[in-house]
């Protein structure tokens, strides 16, 4: 489904990824874990194409998409939603012309499907009636989930969640936990959750993955991962503030 | 998208090939939107609404500055012809004062106008979408940012900034026939006279052309920083000052090649 192979990109003089290798099989949830500013949302954004590598390949569906072109990549791109880290809503329009955006994009539907879907994918993650609202008059629980909404609107066979649960309450960042997994069954989808809180990978991944100093550095189930006895991954797990991990 | 300009000691060599990546940055904003504006459809919407951005909400600055612009030009025609031809004569300066303002004064004071209270805040807007990731939102969501922010606003300002244009050269020489024949007893008979025999269309009209290449440097400057915002609301900052700065110069440096290259009068 998503293969990468030998991915590398920098910033200038800053290594971001040194040859990440990674392969996302069709209907799995894979959890990409990692301290913050280890380059999860840099790995995850080359795969739809919002960042190109330096170096690598990258296949979704086993077509290479590494030199594709503005335009080819709009209709790969048409196969992922995204859940941006800050949610991303266009602040400029409504709650329901933003989850409408895609599907006026990427399908014909007429209007009045297109508002029952709106309503639909809403109803998805629990909210109704707010089609009318503006995006600064939500809180930050309500506007993530009005952005997966919007993610998940146009049925896109991958969903890309770029750290859904990060800044809001553990709450309410369970309730989204469960939405992806809920998505995961209904949908079929195939999931990349990025995330620095190991109970949410634990919950909501078939894998995990470990993205430490710009590589891979193991790859298992959660209980894999559990008992790994890599010390960067038994540090990250616990939490702790010594071991082999620095620079936090 | 993936353009980035290198940062390092300020050496000449630097400077040079940090000038050229800027302008091929520049430049691949403008051929972009260049072509994407006759690539359909419209973004109608957006394109309304900066039609009322640019256009209408531009319209009491453009009243304010072009009537007080009218107002001193007169004052400084009247003082030059009192001085140097005589007293009398002041109402020769009508067509002076009328082609003044309608090939140099009224456009440029509107395309500044224009380029702080618009082209800082299109830089603004866009630059927050950049740093939220909401043009990243757009790419994923299957619309080209060019296509669905850029290309409405330079088409808006494209049209608008003659529109605003015109309405400044009537209000401009409107406030011009008020000083000298209002405030300074001028003969009104010869002043309208002189203009209406001596201003001709094309001066008018050449006003408007130079006005519409300003409101594409308004528009694509500040598009072209908002789009390579980055580092947060000081970042945001940053472009909306870039733009006012580097749109300003450009009108004025490309005001003069216009006025050179446009002929001074189209009948011979
Ligand atoms: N567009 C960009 N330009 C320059 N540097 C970037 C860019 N995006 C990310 N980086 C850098 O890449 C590194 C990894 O960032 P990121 O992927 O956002 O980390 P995280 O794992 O917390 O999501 C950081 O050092 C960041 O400064
Ligand atoms: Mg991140």
């Amino acid at each position: 489904m998503i293969r990468i192979e030998n991915l590398h990109k920098s910033f200038g003089n800053n290594k971001v990824l040194l040859g990440i290798n990674l392969k996302i099989e069709k209907g799995e949830s894979m959890c990409i874990i990692g301290q913050s500013g280890s380059g999860k949302s840099v790995l995850i954004k080359h795969m739809i194409g919002l960042l190109k590598p330096d170096e690598g390949k990258i296949f979704i569906d086993g077509m290479e998409v590494t030199g594709l072109g503005e335009r080819e990549w709009m209709s790969v791109r048409k196969k992922f939603g995204m859940l941006f880290q800050g949610a991303a809503l266009f602040d400029s329009l409504t709650v329901g012309q933003n989850v409408r955006f895609g599907l006026e994009r990427y399908t014909d539907y007429s209007d009045t499907h297109i508002d029952e879907i709106v309503r639909d994918s809403l109803e998805k993650v629990g909210l109704i009636g707010i089609e009318h609202l503006m995006p600064h008059e939500l809180s930050g629980g309500m506007k993530k989930r009005v952005a997966l909404a919007r993610a998940i609107a146009y049925s896109p066979e991958i969903v890309l969640y770029d750290e859904p649960s990060t800044g809001i309450d553990p709450i309410r960042a369970d309730a989204i936990n469960d939405m992806i997994i809920m998505l995961k069954k209904e949908m079929k989808i195939t999931s990349v959750v990025i995330t620095h809180d190991i109970i949410s990978a634990y919950k909501v991944s078939d894998r995990i993955a470990m993205l430490y100093q710009g590589k891979i550095i193991q790859t298992g189930s959660p209980e894999d991962i559990r008992h790994s006895d890599h010390p960067v991954i038994q540090q990250f797990i616990k939490g702790e503030a010594q071991g082999p991990i620095e620079n936090w | 998208m993936n353009t980035k300009t290198p940062n390092g000691p300020l050496s000449p060599g630097n400077v040079f090939r940090r000038f050229f990546l800027l302008l091929g940055d520049f430049g691949l904003v403008f051929f972009q939107t260049l072509r994407n504006i006759f690539r359909k459809p419209l973004e109608k919407n957006i394109f309304l609404q900066q039609l009322e951005e640019v256009g209408v909400r531009s319209l009491p600055v453009v009243i304010l500055t072009s009537a007080f612009g009218g107002l001193v030009f007169s004052l400084q025609t009247y003082v030059g012809f009192h001085r140097y031809v005589g007293p009398g004569s002041e109402a020769y300066g009508g067509p002076i004062i009328s082609l003044g303002l309608c090939k140099e004064f009224i456009p440029i004071l509107v395309g500044l106008m224009v380029s702080g209270r618009v082209g800082s805040a299109m830089a603004a807007e866009i630059g927050t979408m950049k740093i939220t990731e909401q043009i990243d939102a757009l790419y994923s969501l299957g619309a080209d940012p060019n296509k669905y922010l850029v290309v409405p606003r330079t088409l808006a300002c494209i049209f608008m900034l003659p529109c605003l244009t015109l309405f400044g050269d009537a209000i401009g020489i409107t406030a011009g026939y008020f000083y000298n024949v209002v405030l300074m007893k001028v003969n009104g008979v010869v002043y309208l006279r002189n203009t209406l025999i001596y201003l001709e269309l094309w001066d008018i009209l050449s006003g408007l052309i130079k006005a519409a290449f300003f409101g594409l440097i308004i528009a694509i400057v500040g598009c072209w920083q908002g789009m390579k915002t980055e580092g947060g609301a000081k970042g945001v900052g940053k472009a909306t000052t870039v733009t006012v700065v580097v749109a300003s110069i450009s009108i004025l440096i490309v005001n003069f090649f216009l006025s050179k290259a446009l002929p001074a009068t189209l009948s011979q």
